[in-house]
């Protein structure tokens, strides 16, 4: 199984994006620049955190219109797995591969520090390897992961079990606590946390590993190869 | 030359947390009448062209696609010359 870690200016989370890959499930993975128009070598996509483009106008906003992106959309389409972290989100959102946006945090401040998680929804192939209602700790590091949509995106969100991730205690004032979200394929998930953060012990949790384990089993089911545990 | 003025404003009922703060602010220096704060962007776009109805076209596409987010936020702009 093959992973691209796009690398957009401003970009500062594509080297732990990276890392984790090869800690966690040693597959291959490389860096692919913003201006990249091919990504069919690849079947899941990281869009990793930072700040592309300096959040200049809006978080995403100047991103969304990278080259890459296309390609991003087309893979999107073509059911390959997609996961944006944290700015990653951001850009997921203004380019529409998902729903609604992420204002700035109510409280107006930077936080950066460990959450607790729900996992909502372990049904994604990004989250088969969670029990439903677990709890689990990844690191959050915003500013703007505030998550906003309209009364008709948030029943629709509801009701076709979208909902990936929510916050045990709402750190940024989003909408239902939502701390990620998936399409409704089920194949493009953005979250504000950072599960890459959080693949080693020394790192303070470990919890963020089986979201890796779990794209990689899921990829294998698809392509009939034997899973890892 | 065409001068473009576009004002992209925060949806009615999107919070603006940022202008709520500035409203504490407003209170906390004496100001007790300020009842609310919106804070938007003003774009100033200097357009060469003369043809005034394909410069709006162009505009509200520039609005639509990157200039608002159109999810929580509302655009209106002015166009002289």
């Amino acid at each position: 199984m093959k992973f691209a870690v796009l690398v957009f200016p401003g970009s500062n989370c594509d080297i732990d994006c990276y890392k984790a890959v090869e800690e966690t499930i040693g597959e291959p993975v490389d860096y692919v620049w913003h201006t990249a128009t091919d990504l069919s070598a690849y079947d899941c996509i990281l869009v990793p955190g930072g700040f592309s483009y300096g959040d200049y106008l809006r978080c995403g906003a100047i991103s969304r219109f990278a080259p890459v992106m296309n390609e991003v959309a087309k893979a999107a389409e073509a059911g390959k797995f997609i996961l944006g972290i944290c700015n990653g989100f951001q850009i997921l959102t203004e380019a529409g591969l998902l729903p609604g946006a992420l204002l700035r945090n109510n409280s107006m401040k930077f936080r950066c520090h460990d959450t607790s998680l729900k996992v909502v929804n372990n049904k994604t192939p990004f989250t088969t390897d969670y029990s439903e209602g677990e709890e689990i700790i990844i690191p959050i590091a915003h500013g703007e992961g505030n998550y906003y949509c309209d009364d008709e995106t948030f029943t629709r969100l509801k009701q076709n079990d979208q909902i990936v991730f929510t916050y045990s205690n709402n750190p940024n004032g989003s909408l239902a606590d939502i701390a990620g979200i998936c399409n409704e394929q089920g194949n493009v998930v953005g979250m504000m946390p950072h599960p890459e953060r959080a693949v080693n012990s020394l790192l303070g949790s470990e919890d963020g590993k089986r979201m890796f384990t779990s794209i990689l089993n899921a990829w294998r089911d698809i392509h009939g190869a034997a899973s890892v545990r | 030359m065409m001068k473009a003025t576009v004002y992209v404003t925060i949806k009615q009922g999107v919070l603006d947390p940022q202008g709520v703060a500035v409203q504490g602010a407003l209170h906390s220096m004496g100001f007790q009448e300020v009842e609310s704060v919106r804070i938007g962007k003003f774009l100033e776009l200097n357009l060469d062209t003369t043809d005034r109805a394909e410069a709006e076209e162009r505009l509200k596409a520039m609005c639509e696609k990157l200039l608002a987010n159109t999810v929580v936020e509302d655009y209106r702009y002015e166009l002289e010359g």
